[in-house]
């Protein structure tokens, strides 16, 4: 075994392997509104996050989510318990009174008798948007943009480092914007307004273009956009690759989801397009010979690390085919089934807390993201 | 190795070539440093070293630039990576990714150089640049110097036989400047690199070099040759040399070594005379004051107990490490942050309670990059902003920048102006409600010597009209010339605080040149040498 092979040993793991277990989650979540199952699986992606989070800047985004998850949930048990007129139960919390809308407004309501049974309902589809949503968080707080940008296929290397750049650039312009008003107060400008901002854009803006065109001059002297030699031919048939497959996949997503066209518009034209694009970024990687300096590993912690996302998936879909019941419970005032397999499955979604490496301590990838957002928010509190 | 035949270049929109039929030859193994005053066509030169121009900033080249046997006509800059390295003014803004490591493996992954010899030569560039401790730090938290050394060594990697450096150390304090230019020293001579590099302060490099290229800049053809016969014309001269012409020495000493070695004639002649002591009369009154002031961000102190007054007529000048409290002291002082312990007052004012519109009648700040400050059109518009947000009558900025800079085209972009005419301006604009105390932060980053004595001859001006005047800055030499007083800080403390020739004249690190080669004698300035000089040859 490979040192890289250990879990134990202390190395940020792959980008793409946390995407793919959070993805896992997130597809276990979608089959079920069983509030219990989909509070199981919130804990199993907070668990991980709390174990094998970096002290990057961003390891602190999974808390962001969690906030937006029970704004989600606030949202929609307004929408649907208080708002909308279906048909509501007979448990009855509380009886408004009613003020009579339009004929226009059918469907709608204000006030009236709020149920139990409609607010319960409302709160389990809250809850698993928000257990979706907040499993795309916890990956977000595990995982680098930048070093998954760095990982892309050779062919889109170049849009790819473009990216990265544009990822540092923005937090460049926020700590930039707090340099300069505060520099705008120099010149006796009391502030405020239209002016004040366009006082504090001038500045950045022009600034950020000077920096832009300074970045570009370096990286074309360091080698960027190199390309060995190809016939014209060869990269017009890549072209029309790449162009013809995404046609594909367009017109194929159309067929899957409008019904009403024939079926071999759906998913044989996606599969066509998917293959004629890849096809394309495999023959274009070949125009542009380039060698990754310490590409991340793919190792045996990253395959462990999918396993227990995919595994995850599997265990919620073979609960929702064999009990839908317990899935997505029919009567929201039953106390919701747990079925030991949905446990387990949660159970498995959890263990990358212990499968992943542990994160180093030093933070290799904290860059100058971070760094610029810190500093910002340090010349902000001052 | 690199070969000038009849270049001209001529940008897009300008009536007259920036760089007109020049023709050179660099040998291989020799550090060529290239001067001229802002504007004169460095820049661009070193630029069509690798392509750059006009490759990437478009305009036309006539003749031809042969780099390593090839031609720029043929080779873009990024085919020319294995031959030339560029790196820029800003090497922060030319960093690509993260870490010290990734950026300085970036050029080769391009090249697409076998992995292992990769990591072989990441770790030798890492040595040879003492980068190793801080390989997996993010580039964003390093020192200006650090960032200056990864710059050059992510452009080492591809192993180019050419080095072009613009302005390598303008933007350094003196210790920073002091590891980039021994790196580069170091380079020159176990590597055998060609280096080509230009850069302002020629007190700084001009002894290091093997050959001089003067770009004059005004027409006149660029002249190459030895340090020594260059600076014998060149209207850009460090102390040293203009020390050597005063006492009419030849051939010119180059360093303070070889100015040393010359002095007991020079000394001789000065015997008779005083040397005039650079400080203010000190029974002005206080314009500002701090009394046991604390600033800190965080849990960190930025400025710890300092207790400091400035008074009409003086120029002070606060000096000291990047990072030691002279900008949160500035900062402090115009109310941009407050206290957390003690004091500050500023005209009866305490400037961190008070409307950026009342401070601004008490004093006023330069901040250290003075596009900051400025935002309209043209010159004329920012005068005039200047003057409603002061509420003063209309015309007072424009006023005043005809008095302290003649010739700045008043229709002209902010952002065409030269470094030192956007410095004045950005100081018209800020002295345009009359503060009677002015702070400048850095004003010399950038400036060639014509627009710093210019600079001087303004501070001068201000300080006999009764203003006070603040300088936080590295520059040495400009210390020697204006200040009257000089405030040492280290780690947000105030370390010394006295007239500037019982500060300087002893200080390894903030000496200036002629003091170095005059001490034990207080002497600080040419000026003052050129003054006794032609007093004693009157009597």
């Amino acid at each position: 075994m490979r040192s890289v092979d250990y879990p134990g040993y202390a190395r940020p793991l792959h980008s793409g392997a946390w995407w793919l277990w959070g993805l896992g989650l997130a597809a276990a979540a979608s089959r079920t509104t069983n509030p219990v199952l989909c509070l199981l699986i919130l804990a199993a992606a907070g668990f991980v996050v709390m174990a094998r989070r970096s002290r990057a800047p961003w390891a602190y985004a999974f808390g962001a989510f969690l906030k937006l998850g029970l704004l989600i949930i606030a949202v929609r048990i307004v929408l649907q318990a208080v708002l909308s007129s279906q048909s509501q139960g007979i448990h009855v919390i509380v009886d408004l009174p009613e003020i009579p809308l339009p004929a226009w407004a059918a469907g709608l309501k204000l006030g009236g008798l709020i149920t139990w049974e409609a607010v319960l309902t409302a709160f389990s589809q809250g809850l698993q948007l928000a257990t979706i949503i907040c499993c795309v968080g916890a990956v977000n707080a595990l995982a680098s943009a930048q070093r998954l940008l760095r990982s892309v296929p050779g062919a889109l290397y170049e849009v790819g480092v473009a990216a990265v750049v544009a990822l540092t650039f923005a937090p460049q312009l926020v700590s930039d914007a707090v340099r300069v008003r505060s520099a705008q107060r120099l010149r006796g400008y009391d502030g405020g307004g239209l002016a004040g901002l366009r006082r504090t854009a001038m500045p950045v803006l022009e600034g950020a273009l000077g920096r832009s065109v300074e970045l570009a001059a370096a990286m074309d002297s360091r080698g960027y956009g190199r390309t060995t030699d190809v016939a014209v031919g060869a990269r017009r048939f890549t072209a029309a690759l790449v162009f013809t497959g995404v046609l594909g996949v367009a017109v194929g997503m159309y067929g899957l989801l409008d019904a009403s066209v024939t079926g071999w518009l759906g998913l044989p034209m996606l599969g066509v397009g998917c293959l004629l694009a890849a096809g394309g970024l495999v023959v274009g990687g070949r125009r542009t010979r380039r060698t990754r300096y310490r590409p991340d590993p793919w190792a045996l912690p990253e395959w462990l690390v999918v396993t227990a996302g995919v595994g995850c998936a599997v265990m919620f879909f073979v609960v929702a085919a064999r009990s839908p019941g317990a899935a997505v419970p029919a009567y929201p005032l039953d106390i919701p089934q747990v079925p030991v397999l949905a446990l387990v499955g949660a159970l498995v979604g959890a263990l990358p807390a212990v499968l992943a490496p542990p994160t180093p301590d030093r933070s290799p990838e904290s860059g100058a993201v971070g760094q610029a957002a810190a500093g910002a928010s340090e010349e902000l509190s001052s | 190795m690199i070969v000038f035949d009849q270049v001209s270049v001529t940008y897009a929109d300008t009536p007259s070539p920036t760089l007109k039929d020049v023709s050179l030859q660099i040998p291989e193994g020799e550090l060529c440093l290239v001067v001229g005053p802002t504007g004169s066509g460095k820049s661009t030169l070193l630029k069509c070293i690798n392509g750059l121009v006009p490759h990437f900033t478009g305009g036309t080249l006539a003749g031809q630039v042969v780099v390593g046997g090839r031609s720029t006509r043929s080779h873009h800059p990024r085919d020319l990576v294995d031959v030339v390295g560029y790196v820029g003014q800003d090497p922060a803004a030319g960093f690509v990714s993260d870490s010290v490591e990734d950026e300085i493996a970036y050029g080769m992954e391009s090249l697409s150089i076998a992995p292992a010899t990769m990591r072989k030569r990441v770790e030798e560039t890492l040595d040879l640049l003492g980068l190793a401790d801080a390989r997996h730090r993010p580039v964003a938290t390093l020192s200006g110097g650090q960032q200056q050394r990864v710059a050059i060594g992510s452009v080492l990697t591809t192993h180019p036989r050419i080095l072009v450096l613009d302005e390598p150390t303008s933007a350094l304090d003196p210790q920073a400047a002091e590891e980039v230019l021994a790196t580069m020293q170091r380079l020159v001579h176990d590597l055998g690199l060609t280096v080509v590099l230009a850069e302002h302060r020629l007190e700084r490099v001009v002894q290091y070099a093997d050959q001089m290229l003067l770009v004059p800049g005004d027409g006149s053809p660029v002249t190459l040759g030895t340090p020594a016969e260059v600076m014998r014309e060149s209207p850009l001269a460090p102390p040293v040399v203009e020390l050597g012409r005063a006492a009419g020495w030849s051939p010119l000493p180059l360093s303070v070594r070889d100015a040393r070695r010359r002095v007991a004639g020079l000394r001789e002649a000065l015997a008779g005379s005083a040397a005039p002591t650079h400080s203010g009369d000190p029974a002005h009154q206080v314009l500002a004051s701090t009394a046991g002031l604390v600033v800190s961000y965080g849990g960190a102190p930025a400025v710890r107990d300092v207790t400091l007054q400035v008074a009409a007529g003086e120029i002070v000048a606060v000096m000291g490490r990047n990072g030691s409290g002279k900008s949160t002291l500035f900062k402090a002082f115009v109310g941009l942050v407050k206290p957390s312990g003690g004091s500050v007052t500023a005209g009866g004012l305490t400037p961190g309670r008070s409307r950026p519109s009342q401070v601004i009648s008490a004093v006023g700040l330069v901040p250290q990059n003075p596009s900051d400050i400025l935002y309209a059109d043209s010159v004329a518009d920012e005068c005039a902003q200047a003057d409603s947000d002061a509420d003063v009558a209309p015309g007072t900025a424009a006023t005043l920048l005809k008095t302290l800079a003649p010739g700045v085209p008043l229709n002209c972009h902010p952002g065409d102006l030269s470094e030192g005419q956007r410095l004045i301006l950005a100081l018209c604009v800020v002295m345009a409600a009359a503060p009677p105390l002015l702070l400048l932060d850095e004003p010399t980053r950038g400036l060639d010597y014509g627009a710093k004595r210019r600079l001087v001859r303004v501070l001068e001006r201000l300080a006999r009209t009764g203003h006070g005047v603040a300088l936080a800055t590295h520059d040495v030499e400009l210390v020697a010339e204006v200040a009257t007083r000089v405030v040492v800080m280290a780690d947000g403390e105030v370390v010394a605080n006295g007239p500037t020739a019982d500060i300087v004249v002893s200080s390894p690190a903030f000496a200036p040149q002629v003091a170095k080669i005059l001490a034990p004698d207080p002497w600080l300035t040419v000026t003052d040498i050129t003054a006794a000089l032609a007093s004693q040859a009157a009597s």
